[in-house]
């Protein structure tokens, strides 16, 4: 399982220091979520497609991330636009246009894809451990962080066991089907991984106390704020003040 | 002087047979240890006794030289104790590796940057000066292996409880471990289903068969 496919180049967004990235990205975030002005999510969303070729993103896995956004937002396009009436028509039910909903369905695509585009850019390109390491400096909740990061690093393995069991089944001939026999299976498989990670917790914690563990988790820095960093911040924020003012403007 | 004994240890998992009625072990300092055994004869679960993370049911754990009754009595002594577990996942849970070797001696109460030097020492002894940034769960399964040992002998710990630390190993990478393992002088008790390895690494082998330790020829 590798989930950090765009963490590897050599951009400029690759090699910006993730405390600043994070802190624009949660602004621009913040700011494209709560905006009520098509123009401000739109400079956004072309904001971030330029990021996103200067960055050399591959084109192909960011349409891959998208395509999985936007197949939720499609579900809002044949929904919003209709408004179900009482009375008349078939089974006494009516279906109206609703021009507002279209507007909506459009506003939610467009900043769902900004701000997904968004992440990409400016979060993606880091590892995970950057991330994490990021949020640290930034002081959010250690105890949130250790959960998050737990998180990610049993992922994988957790991952790995499930994959074992299922080879495990498909060595001795099963096959799903849509069957009393599959659906047991998969509840043994997903029952097999509950119990495994919780005597995994166990071991953890137990591996913990012997290299003498009292609650703290540590951190090592290893970020060193450049020029780059610094200008990368103004420019940042003043994207972010461009949408603000497009937004109080509208 | 004992770095571990343990007297007339009863112990059962809740619900299963008792795994040991009266079990006696003792490690002395200098001595080198090997524990063989069928599987579920309660090789690991002996080492979960001695470091306190299992009660015993009745009987005394001393650890050098100080009785041990409650978690507050073992955690103190517990990083002198390095023990490395069977599953190097189980191990290794900071983001990298130096992060994850400068984490027990970190919470011995050390300055970072000693911390941090400890951690490099440990490391370079390992052959695995250039992982040091690398994340843990990308290594390879001998590197995650070496990344363990790292974690424990970066505690300069005064004995090594070592549970089947060559298991899955290649050639190459089984004989940098033991020759990092013979170099640190340190006594240890190891568990191992490997005869060889224990005949070249020890000077006492044990087995361990329906809750008794017997001594086997070591030849």
């Amino acid at each position: 399982m590798h989930l950090e496919t765009l963490a590897h180049g050599h951009s400029l967004f690759h090699r910006l220091d993730p405390r600043g990235k994070l802190a624009v990205a949660l602004a621009f975030s913040l700011v494209v979520a709560t905006g009520h002005s098509p123009w401000a999510a739109g400079v956004g969303l072309g904001l971030c497609l330029v990021g996103c070729l200067a960055g050399r993103l591959p084109l192909r896995e960011v349409a891959k991330r998208l395509v999985a956004v936007n197949a939720f937002t499609a579900l809002l396009w044949l929904v919003l636009p209709w408004q179900l009436g009482l009375g008349g028509g078939w089974l006494g039910l009516s279906l109206k246009h609703h021009p507002q909903g279209l507007m909506l369905a459009g506003m939610i695509t467009l900043k769902a894809n900004a701000i997904v585009l968004g992440l990409m850019v400016l979060l993606a390109t880091s590892s995970v451990n950057q991330i994490f390491h990021a949020l640290a400096h930034w002081r959010v909740s250690p105890r949130l962080l250790q959960v998050f990061f737990f998180f990610y690093r049993y992922l994988h393995v957790l991952h790995r066991e499930w994959h074992r069991m299922h080879l495990a089944a498909r060595a001795r001939g099963f096959q799903p089907r849509t069957s009393l026999h599959t659906y047991r299976t998969y509840a043994y498989l997903t029952g097999g991984l509950l119990v495994r990670s919780y005597d995994r917790a166990q071991r953890v914690y137990q591996a913990m106390l012997c290299r003498g563990f009292r609650g703290t988790y540590w951190l090592l820095d290893h970020f060193h704020w450049q020029r780059r960093d610094g200008f990368f911040l103004i420019w940042g924020g003043l994207m972010v003040a461009l949408l603000l003012i497009l937004e109080l403007a509208a | 002087m004992s770095l571990i004994k343990m007297t007339g240890i009863h112990f059962a998992y809740p619900g299963r047979p008792p795994v040991f009625a009266g079990l006696d072990f003792s490690l002395e300092d200098g001595q080198r240890v090997g524990i063989l055994g069928p599987n579920g004869a309660g090789k690991s679960t002996l080492f979960l006794l001695a470091m306190g993370l299992l009660q015993a049911d009745a009987g005394a754990v001393e650890l050098f030289g100080q009785t041990m009754r409650r978690e507050s009595d073992f955690a103190p002594l517990r990083t002198r104790l390095g023990y490395c577990f069977q599953d190097p996942d189980d191990q290794l849970f900071c983001p990298t590796v130096l992060e994850d070797v400068a984490f027990g001696p970190l919470n011995q109460g050390l300055e970072r940057s000693q911390a941090l030097e400890r951690a490099h020492a440990a490391l370079e002894a390992l052959g695995m000066a250039g992982f040091a940034q690398r994340v843990t769960y990308q290594l390879s399964g001998g590197e995650k292996r070496l990344a363990t040992l790292a974690t424990v002998l970066a505690l300069r710990p005064q004995a090594l409880l070592l549970d089947e630390p060559t298991t899955g190993l290649d050639p190459q990478t089984q004989e940098r471990l033991e020759a990092v393992l013979r170099e640190s002088e340190l006594p240890w008790a190891v568990i191992s289903h490997d005869h060889a390895f224990l005949r070249r690494n020890c000077d006492l082998v044990l087995e361990l068969n329906q809750g008794r330790l017997i001594p086997r020829d070591n030849r």
